[in-house]
């Protein structure tokens, strides 16, 4: 059963064009509380889904809905959301504290409201030290964490979050990411454009791939390799006898390819059929009495799905 | 009766408006924009621009020893050389520029320095932001070119001596003309302000547009009175304590009744305004595009 429209971001028959050039085109999607993740090279459409998400710029075609609101009611949308876009700027001479404090002023907070608000974003990204210095002089990564900051301070619904990742340390990284993990936890949607891939696969629910302005496929991350049917997945069987298992599973037509590891104690190989392999090879083991000690898909991660779907590195390199 | 039930319907509607919100929003924008257009790196070239009269009335009355002397002994032609020069250089250089500076850069800066998203991403309505950013730049505005048209008179006045400086002020038609040429300076802010805040919204690129306007204003005395009236200058010309003339080349036309000439220059900012309202309804932000 889907939920109901009040719970979910829904882009339905969606089209931006800015002037001739394609922005994203035809675009239908639900979106469900958790963590979904936008991934695809420069150019792709990611982020011109986030601005029409927040309303920055408007469709040219069809509808978005953000639980039930559209984004051209600002009063009524940005009770709920928060956006931490990837501009590096500020508004000049403010602290950290200052910073949020300011703008929760603008969404209608009286100051006494405002200051609690402003300490506990700050807290959340563990910048209260620094929240008495001038944003000009904060690190990178720490100016992210403020924008960061500034989007969580009202406790919206939904997150929008354009590389929200970028410039951060892996300590700060991996603080980050389970603060994402704890408020899509808490029910919020939190919409997150990535290129760091492993990352996007490490703490994302759902992901939607994007190229040249186009969906071209969603779900969850195993759901969506699943998708592929016609194209074969890559299994690393660790044994002790990877020759004698080759030379068993080649002749089977759901493997396309066997090939030892250089370490010659394990065999990759290719099948089109993973469910049927699997029981092949359990089949095998029993047989020949070989050991094994593990079998694990080495593609299933985002970045070999984004190989598959777009012959790209998700925007890496 | 349906009249009636209209007005109530009306009057329920507007008391159901969330005017505390909006005040406190209002504020909030007053706070972050004062402190900018007060403070920001761009507000230097109005402290300069804001200077210059005032300085040119110091030069004047202290530094040529013989001006300092034809002002006190001919007051009456001194205070027409004043409002020529006021309406010459303070209101259609001075301020015509100051407020360009200000109040295109109240969007167009913003979309340059990639911080207006912000202010899109609350929970604000546009119309709401476009009334802070613009009172904003009036406060700016007003408060310093409110200071250079009282510097200018106060270096006036000063070499008319004392007494009789004093005299004039509070007992003769001084007075009434100093608070005429600061109404006359603060109606400009208003009128050429609300003019700048929607060429910035309206145009990438607002120079050529301001141009345009600096040149309208400029030929505004060669104009038949119809198309007069279809500018800032022409309202705040007819408000001028001391007549200015235009010129020998100039199509004369009957002044603009104050009566007129006040409402009239508040009612066309506020036309102006409710454009920029609409606008900004639509507008996007693409900072890349820029």
């Amino acid at each position: 059963m889907s939920a109901p429209r009040e719970e979910t971001i829904v882009f339905d028959d969606v089209s931006k064009f800015y002037g001739e050039i394609l922005g994203v085109n035809r675009v239908s999607l639900t979106i469900a509380p958790g963590i979904t993740s936008l991934v695809g090279p420069n150019g792709s459409g990611k982020t011109t889904l986030m601005n029409l998400m927040t309303g920055l710029i408007q469709p040219t075609r069809g509808k978005i809905s953000i639980l039930g609101i559209s984004p051209t009611d600002p009063q009524a949308l940005f009770r709920k959301l928060g956006y931490c876009g990837q501009f590096d700027s500020f508004p000049k001479g403010l602290t950290g504290f200052e910073f949020i404090r300011a703008l929760l002023l603008v969404h209608g907070y009286d100051r006494q409201e405002a200051e609690a608000m402003s300490w506990r974003a700050l807290e959340r990204v563990d910048l209260v030290e620094a929240a008495h210095r001038k944003v000009e002089g904060y690190s990178k990564g720490m100016r992210q964490r403020v924008r960061l900051a500034q989007a969580i301070a009202h406790e919206p619904a939904v997150m929008i979050l354009d590389e929200p990742l970028n410039g951060l340390d892996p300590m700060a990284r991996a603080e980050t990411i389970r603060l994402f993990r704890q408020l899509a936890t808490d029910g919020l949607h939190l919409i997150i454009s990535s290129h760091i891939l492993h990352e996007v696969d490490m703490m994302s629910d759902g992901v939607i791939l994007l190229n040249n302005g186009y969906v071209v496929a969603e779900g969850e991350v195993r759901g969506v390799r699943d998708e592929m049917e016609q194209h074969p997945m890559q299994i690393l069987i660790r044994c002790d006898q990877p020759s004698a298992l080759a030379s068993r599973v080649f002749a089977q037509d759901s493997v396309v390819e066997a090939r030892v590891h250089d370490d010659r104690r394990g065999l990759y190989i290719k099948t089109r059929d993973a469910d049927t392999f699997y029981l092949l090879l359990n089949r095998i083991a029993v047989e020949s009495g070989m050991s094994i000690e593990s079998v694990a898909p080495v593609d299933d991660d985002l970045n070999a799905v984004y190989q598959y779907l777009i012959g790209s590195n998700g925007g890496q390199g | 009766m349906s009249s009636v039930f209209t007005a109530k319907a009306a009057k329920a509607q507007a008391s159901s408006l969330p005017w505390a919100l909006w005040r406190r929003q209002i504020g909030a924008i007053l706070r972050l924009e004062v402190k900018k257009n007060f403070w920001g790196r761009r507000a230097l070239l109005i402290y300069l621009l804001a200077a210059f009269p005032v300085l040119i009335w110091f030069g004047l009355t202290y530094l040529d020893k013989q001006a300092h002397a034809d002002i006190s002994q001919n007051w009456g032609e001194a205070k027409i050389i004043f409002a020529n020069i006021f309406e010459g250089l303070i209101l259609r250089t001075v301020i015509f520029f100051g407020c360009a500076w200000i109040f295109m850069n109240l969007f167009r800066g913003e979309i340059v320095d990639k911080s207006l998203h912000y202010y899109f991403l609350a929970p604000l309505r546009r119309e709401i932001l476009v009334a802070g950013k613009y009172i904003s730049g009036l406060v700016a505005s007003g408060v310093l070119f409110g200071l250079s048209t009282a510097g200018s008179l106060f270096f006036l006045y000063l070499s008319k001596g004392y007494p009789s400086n004093v005299e004039d002020l509070f007992s003769g038609q001084g007075g009434p003309e100093v608070l005429a040429y600061l109404g006359i300076t603060l109606l400009a802010c208003v009128g050429y302000g609300a003019v700048f805040l929607v060429i910035g919204l309206f145009f990438r690129n607002p120079i050529i547009p301001a141009l345009l306007a600096y040149g309208w204003e400029w030929i505004n005395f060669l104009l038949p009175p119809v198309l007069k009236k279809v500018s800032i200058i022409h309202y705040l010309h007819s408000l001028m304590p001391v007549p200015v003339s235009e010129g020998p080349f100039a199509i004369l036309a009957q002044p603009t009744p104050v009566w007129i000439a006040v409402p009239g220059l508040l009612l066309t900012a506020g036309v102006v305004m409710l454009l920029a309202g609409l606008r900004i309804r639509r507008m996007e932000i693409r900072y890349g595009a820029e």
